[in-house]
């Protein structure tokens, strides 16, 4: 049976969703993405999803909230640069949703972690497995509803994670190779399941959450100035973009001016973060295919570049230099001149490099053709950030829907129709070029004043969302404040989320030994999808 | 002419100076490599360390674990021992000569493989099993080009005996044959894919995935591994020997006396260098190839080979 599509809204979502009005409070300029809010109702959930779906709404996340005595889940949506959030409601004696999956496939994994977290049932789910919870937690343990403690209720021993039903290919020749969560090199945890034949892959799963480390849980109650360590920690690599998320949420709900020159020294901390990120995952895709050159001048460039980060903001990752409210550390006086010293030297020696990488055809041999995920795919899962870009996605957060103080710049976004491993290092190289342009616009326009503004408390109740395009792409944390002016929750929405289910698509077909190489030029962060 | 005893004891003595410095040709190529990529260099006494670091730690077995993975390092070693036995390193004349056939030290070289991959799969991980299917790979279409390149030698010489090949290479002095640079140019392709070098295999890596020799050895630990990982660093050294013995002898003492041995051993340290520096280049320009390019790779080598036997038949016994 097929619904005709049902009338749309001024807003672009069907009628039976109904729009809120924003808070009085809340200014309606451009200064960072307009989100509209809606509610529905629980039984249109699934039928939204689809009708989202045909009108081409992105699917962003969703997360959700115990607010005894009823589950409030709340999903974002985005269009053309505009998000929507809707949310509905469901007694949490009854806790029955119809599954989104169907409609968008991101949607899979996040609505299994909201059952192993909060204990909803998504009754047409697919794939009943746990996700986030594995099966050293008991049955039932919902570890975000309010009731459970925050110290969890420990065991005297874990039992193993050993019996999850990994999916079997069926055949003559088929073998398995398990590999991690424990990993040879020095990275996070994860297990990777592959079904093979012979070297080639006929089908990789992957089993994360390793990592998880309860970082929602233990949001709660927290201070503005907690919470934010905090938000610098949930991706060590992302720190900034983190940090200022959560910051923009909490200034968003507290309604919290920042003054002009921390909003720029936000930026350039973000765009620096973007660099140094880049350099280094450059290095360590050369490593991966055996270009040890590649991988030693990369990795220097970005040590380099990371002492100066420490030498002028105290920190080689710029870990906890965004504070609610401002930066904690002014640009120092010849800062300036330095970093645009160093921005020369680094375009100099990139110059130089970016060639004889292009030039080698050893290296280009194993990148060109290599793990390539199709634009459409890419579209179909949400994928963000340069994975997105490198697919044809032609999306990029401080373009398309700017925030200060990237609505005052002109952002360049490198776009690429291959989607292969080589692409994806051609647009981390140009994206380079991009920001450390982009860091010489940002020392041109950073206005004199005070970097902090002192801390408002926040109504009770208050919340915001807070948008960055950091490194990998998307980024966005949802806080809310309770009535105590403490975190009453906290929900951070890593590009990764979205960004591992690309891999398990792009590698189906290729052969064992490129699935480092593969792997690292999607480089998803597993602490930032475990939570 | 010397003593039999004194005779013994030097060929002894050649091997095991072949043994112990070994090492010192793997720290050579770091080092070499590190001044390529420009990073500073570990000094080139470091595999020592790492082997005696690897000596004094403790063998982990997994329980799985029968007598093929526990002997296995020792029959890596002593295959690998003997085969640089049998190869005239420093002097030819020899009582070793009797042995320094190269069908004998293709045969020790193939033992050591054929136990390594067997241990590799006997305890079962995923990572052992498929870097011994890889393994039987290369060395299934290296193998051919080698024998290929033997024979264009033993058919030059008249003997598989390297020994009388050195003997009748140096007496026949500095010709140009073109049968010998397609050999040359094809057994320097082996060389690389049978020792794990890049481009065909990554030595230094962690990604098990992409492993091949590094791959079969993963399981072992301590003693266990400092023996293969000497095997491997000697392996190294009889490809360098070997090269140099067929292709450029000059050195070579023949004589048992003084200055002839010490301008042998000279000549050997410089051809070994010369060795080194070589895979240290290849290994920075290239990056390690796509697993099914090695087959592409290993067959241009066995063409080459097999051209040089043609270029033999052809140009000088038809002649």
């Amino acid at each position: 049976m097929n619904d005709p599509m049902p009338a749309e809204s001024g807003s672009g979502l069907p009628l039976y969703v109904q729009p809120v009005p924003p808070d009085s409070g809340r200014p309606e300029r451009s200064s960072r993405p307009l989100v509209r809010q809606f509610v529905v109702a629980p039984e249109n959930w699934a039928r939204l999803a689809g009708d989202a779906a045909r009108a081409s709404w992105r699917w962003s996340g969703i997360w959700a909230e115990d607010r005894s005595p009823v589950l409030e889940l709340s999903l974002l949506l985005e269009r053309a640069g505009q998000y929507s959030w809707v949310r509905t409601r469901i007694p949490l004696d009854a806790l029955r949703l119809p599954s989104q999956t169907s409609a968008y496939p991101a949607a899979d994994r996040m609505e299994r972690r909201i059952h192993d977290l909060f204990g909803l049932v998504f009754s047409d789910h697919p794939d009943p497995r746990r996700w986030i919870r594995h099966q050293g937690w008991s049955g039932e343990d919902f570890p975000l509803r309010r009731m459970y403690p925050t110290a969890g209720r420990p065991e005297r021993s874990t039992p193993p994670d050993a019996d999850y039903p990994f999916v079997l290919a069926q055949g003559s020749g088929v073998c398995e190779i398990p590999v991690g969560p424990i990993h040879a090199g020095i990275i996070e945890p994860g297990h990777f399941r592959f079904q093979v034949v012979g070297e080639t892959i006929l089908r990789l799963e992957e089993r994360l959450g390793y990592a998880h480390k309860g970082i929602e849980k233990i949001a709660e109650g927290r201070d503005p100035q907690g919470l934010v360590r905090l938000a610098g920690r949930v991706s060590g690599d992302s720190t900034v973009s983190h940090a200022w998320a959560a910051c923009q949420a909490m200034e968003q709900a507290a309604g919290l001016p920042v003054p002009g020159r921390a909003q720029v020294l936000r930026a350039l901390f973000a765009e620096r973060e973007r660099i140094a990120n880049h350099l280094g995952d450059i290095g360590a895709i050369c490593g991966d295919v055996g270009f040890a050159f590649g991988q030693s001048q990369f990795g220097r460039l970005r040590e380099v570049f990371l002492r100066l980060n420490d030498e002028l903001f105290g920190h080689r990752l710029l870990m906890d230099v965004i504070t609610p409210g401002g930066v904690r550390c002014d640009l120092p006086a010849d800062g300036a001149s330095r970093l645009l010293e160093e921005r020369a030297r680094l375009r100099h020696e990139l110059a130089t490099l970016r060639p004889a990488l292009a030039d080698n055809t050893s290296l280009q041999d194993r990148w060109c053709g290599t793990g390539i995920l199709p634009g459409e795919v890419a579209r179909t899962l949400g994928v963000l950030g340069y994975v997105a870009r490198a697919s044809g996605v032609d999306h990029d957060l401080r373009r398309d829907a700017p925030y200060v103080p990237y609505d005052l710049l002109e952002i360049r976004v490198p776009v690429a129709d291959a989607g292969d491993v080589a692409a994806r290092v051609r647009i981390r190289q140009d994206e380079i070029d991009i920001s450390l342009g982009l860091m010489a616009d940002l020392l041109d326009i950073l206005p004199d004043g005070p970097c902090q503004s002192a801390w408002l408390a926040p109504q009770p109740g208050a919340e915001g969302l807070g948008f960055v395009e950091s490194w990998r792409g998307e980024l966005w944390a949802y806080v809310r404040f309770g009535t105590d002016g403490l975190i009453a929750r906290y929900h951070p929405r890593d590009p990764s989320v979205l960004n591992w289910s690309a891999l398990e698509h792009l590698i189906t077909g290729a052969i064992v030994p490129d699935f480092p190489v593969c792997n690292k030029s999607v480089n998803g962060s597993y602490a930032g999808h475990d939570l | 002419m010397a003593g039999s005893l004194t005779l013994w004891s030097l060929a002894l003595l050649q091997v095991l100076v072949f043994i112990a410095g070994a090492p010192l040709l793997t720290g050579w190529i770091r080092r070499v490599r590190s001044a390529l990529q420009n990073r500073a260099a570990p000094p080139i006494w470091q595999p020592y360390r790492e082997l005696a670091k690897l000596f004094r730690k403790n063998v982990v077995l997994a329980d799985e674990a029968s007598w093929i993975f526990r002997t296995t390092p020792y029959v890596v070693l002593a295959a690998t021992v003997s085969a640089a036995a049998a190869l005239p390193a420093v002097a030819t004349h020899l009582p070793t000569d009797a042995i320094a056939d190269v069908i004998v030290l293709v045969g020790f070289l193939a033992l050591a493989r054929f136990f390594l991959a067997l241990a590799a799969m006997d305890v079962g991980t995923a990572f052992g099993g498929m870097a011994a299917s890889r393994e039987m790979m290369v060395a299934s279409l290296a193998e051919p080009a080698m024998l290929i390149a033997v024979f264009t030698l033993s058919m030059t010489a008249g003997s598989t005996n390297l020994s009388t090949a050195v003997g009748y290479i140096l007496h026949s002095g500095l010709v140009l044959r073109p049968a010998f640079v397609f050999t040359l140019v094809g057994l320097l392709m082996v060389a690389i894919a049978e020792t794990g070098r890049l481009p065909v295999d990554n030595p230094a890596t962690h990604l098990e995935l992409t492993m091949i020799h590094e791959g079969m050895i993963l399981e072992y630990g301590g003693r266990h591994l400092a023996l293969i990982e000497w095997a491997s660093e000697i392996k190294l050294m009889i490809y360098g020997v070997l090269i140099a013995d067929l292709f450029l002898p000059w050195g070579i003492a023949t004589r048992l006396t003084v200055p002839s041995l010490l301008l042998g051993s000279i000549a050997l340290v410089a051809k070994l260098a010369f060795w080194g520096g070589l895979l240290a280049m290849v290994e920075t320009h290239f990056a390690k190839m796509r697993l099914f390019r090695v087959p592409e790779f290993l067959n241009i080598a066995f063409l080459l080979c097999l051209l040089g036997l043609l270029s033999h038949l052809i140009l000088e016994v038809a002649l």
